[in-house]
């Protein structure tokens, strides 16, 4: 090294270690502060109270007093609650095994496509980067009662929207439409990771395409599969807007979900202390479900 | 190159153009029936497409709603939240990635534990806090809960991680701060993922509905998301007004997606949890 001012101070390793920790940790002390102040101002401050709200009778404005486990207690015995962790079941069935397998084919069949390819991928993901507000205001308009272009492919007589049977799987439906696109990304992107000597192997042995699917693509690819069963099934537990924009949470409470009746009770009925209650429960069924789904499914992918 | 008639494999790439059609028909007829006159949309069998073009709602839509000051709102909120959260994360991730300091893995854990809580369970304090603060109704209010997004540094202090060690030793013995190595380092050795980030949290912060429904209570402080949810009552009938703003509303996004459609696909699949 060239003589300069630099060289000439004393080296690092002169100086105390200790007087080198403190600088450290100084450093990492302003990094870390103003993410760390804020989360726990806007997270961790607002968990803790969502716990002690719920053992009190508190209002949207604050005040209440405790109430012990009244409020679950309640809970327990409120019908509306039950029909609305019903219909959130429902909804579940009817989007995450559908649309995470609709991804994977719609993944085997563009994963075929070369210089189609990409326009064809667009054309799938363009949905999902709508606001949902967009999605539900179109979809309303084609499912419309009385203008809608559903109309000339439906025989029936009342819409879907209007129907207690219907509702659901059409939200359903438009649900997939829109959210489609990013189960297609991942699963694309996982099969362009096998290696296609595996694939050239398997049809010298003389596979079919079905079985080359069986033993090579599926298990491969089951990290993602997990994944996004996983993503979709905790996504869809808190599903609000579609439900809320598309039919209100009828027709006859036919559709309303945990999150939109958590909503009616704190913003309509200014009840905080008994959304709080709702809250927890509502947490706990994701963070049971979504545990208890991803140890199941790496069990069976450690087969 | 195909030395025999490729017949199944034809019929499957029919197909899937087919379906690629038909998913896109919903948008080609919010399209379609913008550019229509209200009669058009009424009509029984529809048009199908409309010509000539008409315009005449989105005139009305520009001159006679709350659209642009929804723009406005929404360019607001989404640009403080990306820069904010990529100014919070950014050094914290750091931090954690290079810095050794006590109580570093405990916070690291706790930011990952925070995964298992959706933000859902919390709009009810959160709200109340908003509230308490004076700040319903306001940019603050819709800003700062949106601000905790714990995925960001997950990523960070990933990328930073692989970052080879021999760059950061010779810059400190030159005598560089923490953040001055940050800046000229990590920062530029990782610039697509900071501008797939930046741009996935400006799409999240965009089209965020929930929240914003929520906090703001007045139609001058919505944000597009929420405030088109308004015409579907304003306009009833006027579908053609309802479907102008509906495109309206959707044409910030698919342009962005179509300027940076690798960017962006870049950043889902690393907010997935897999590398791109």
């Amino acid at each position: 090294m060239v003589d300069s001012p630099r060289t000439q101070a004393a080296p690092p390793t002169a100086r105390p270690a200790r007087d080198r920790r403190w600088r450290e940790w100084r450093a990492a002390l302003f990094l870390i502060a103003p993410f760390t102040l804020a989360f726990l101002a806007l997270f961790v401050y607002p968990a803790a109270r969502v716990v002690q709200l719920s053992f009190t009778d508190a209002t949207l404005t604050g005040g209440g007093s405790p109430v012990g486990f009244d409020n679950y207690a309640r809970l327990v015995r409120d019908p509306m609650f039950w029909k609305s962790l019903w219909n959130t079941g429902y909804f579940v069935l009817l989007t995450v095994a559908p649309n995470t397998f609709l991804g994977l084919a719609l993944a085997l069949m563009v994963v075929r496509l070369k210089r189609l390819r990409a326009p064809v991928m667009a054309a799938f993901f363009l949905p999902y980067i709508l606001p949902v507000s967009v999605v539900t205001l179109v979809w309303n308009w084609i499912l419309n009662a009385n203008f809608g272009v559903a109309r000339q492919f439906l025989n029936t007589g009342v819409a879907p929207l209007n129907d207690p049977t219907w509702a659901m799987p059409t939200i359903a439906l438009v649900t997939i439409w829109w959210t489609v696109g990013f189960n297609l990304l991942l699963f694309v992107a996982a099969l362009q990771n096998i290696p296609t000597s595996y694939y050239e192997a398997a049809s010298l042995d003389g596979a079919s395409s079905l079985q080359a699917f069986r033993a090579i693509s599926w298990p491969l690819i089951w990290p993602v599969t997990a994944l996004v069963l996983t993503l979709q099934l905790i996504s869809q537990l808190k599903i609000f807007a579609q439900v809320y924009l598309m039919t209100g949470g009828g027709p006859f409470n036919s559709t309303i979900v945990m999150l939109q009746y958590m909503y009616e009770i704190a913003f309509q009925r200014f009840d905080s202390g008994y959304a709080a209650a709702v809250a927890m429960v509502m947490f706990l069924v994701i963070l049971l479900l979504s545990v208890g789904q991803f140890t199941l499914l790496n069990r069976r992918g450690a087969r | 190159m195909m030395r025999r008639r490729d017949i199944p494999g034809a019929i499957g790439t029919a197909f899937t153009l087919a379906l690629a059609a038909v998913w896109l028909f919903p948008l080609f007829w919010a399209v379609a029936t913008s550019l229509k006159t209200e009669m058009q949309t009424l009509a029984d069998p529809p048009v199908w497409f409309p010509w000539p073009l008409t315009f005449d709602a989105y005139v009305h839509v520009f001159t006679n709603s709350a659209l642009l000051r929804w723009y406005l709102n929404s360019v607001v909120t989404s640009v403080a939240i990306t820069v904010l959260v990529l100014a919070l994360c950014i050094p914290c991730a750091y931090a954690l990635s290079q810095l050794r300091f006590p109580g570093r893995n405990l916070l690291f854990w706790t930011f990952l534990a925070a995964f298992m809580v959706p933000f859902e369970a919390l709009i009810v304090p959160l709200f109340m806090m908003m509230n308490d603060l004076g700040q319903v109704n306001t940019y603050v209010g819709i800003v700062l809960p949106q601000l905790i997004v714990v995925i960001t540094i997950v990523i960070f202090k990933q990328f930073f991680d692989q970052v080879p060690r021999e760059l950061r030793d010779a810059a400190t013995i030159d005598g560089a701060g923490e953040f001055r190595i940050l800046r000229s380092i990590y920062l530029p050795t990782n610039a697509g993922i900071v501008w797939a980030l930046a741009i996935v949290t400006y799409i999240a912060a965009w089209n965020n509905f929930f929240w914003p429904f929520l906090i703001t209570t007045s139609t001058d402080m919505m944000t597009i998301p929420v405030g088109i949810t308004q015409v579907q009552d304003a306009y009833g009938i006027a579908f053609a007004r309802t479907m102008t703003v509906a495109v309206l509303a959707a044409l910030p996004v698919v342009v962005a997606y179509l300027v940076f459609q690798r960017r962006i696909t870049e950043g889902i699949m690393l907010t997935s949890g897999l590398k791109g």
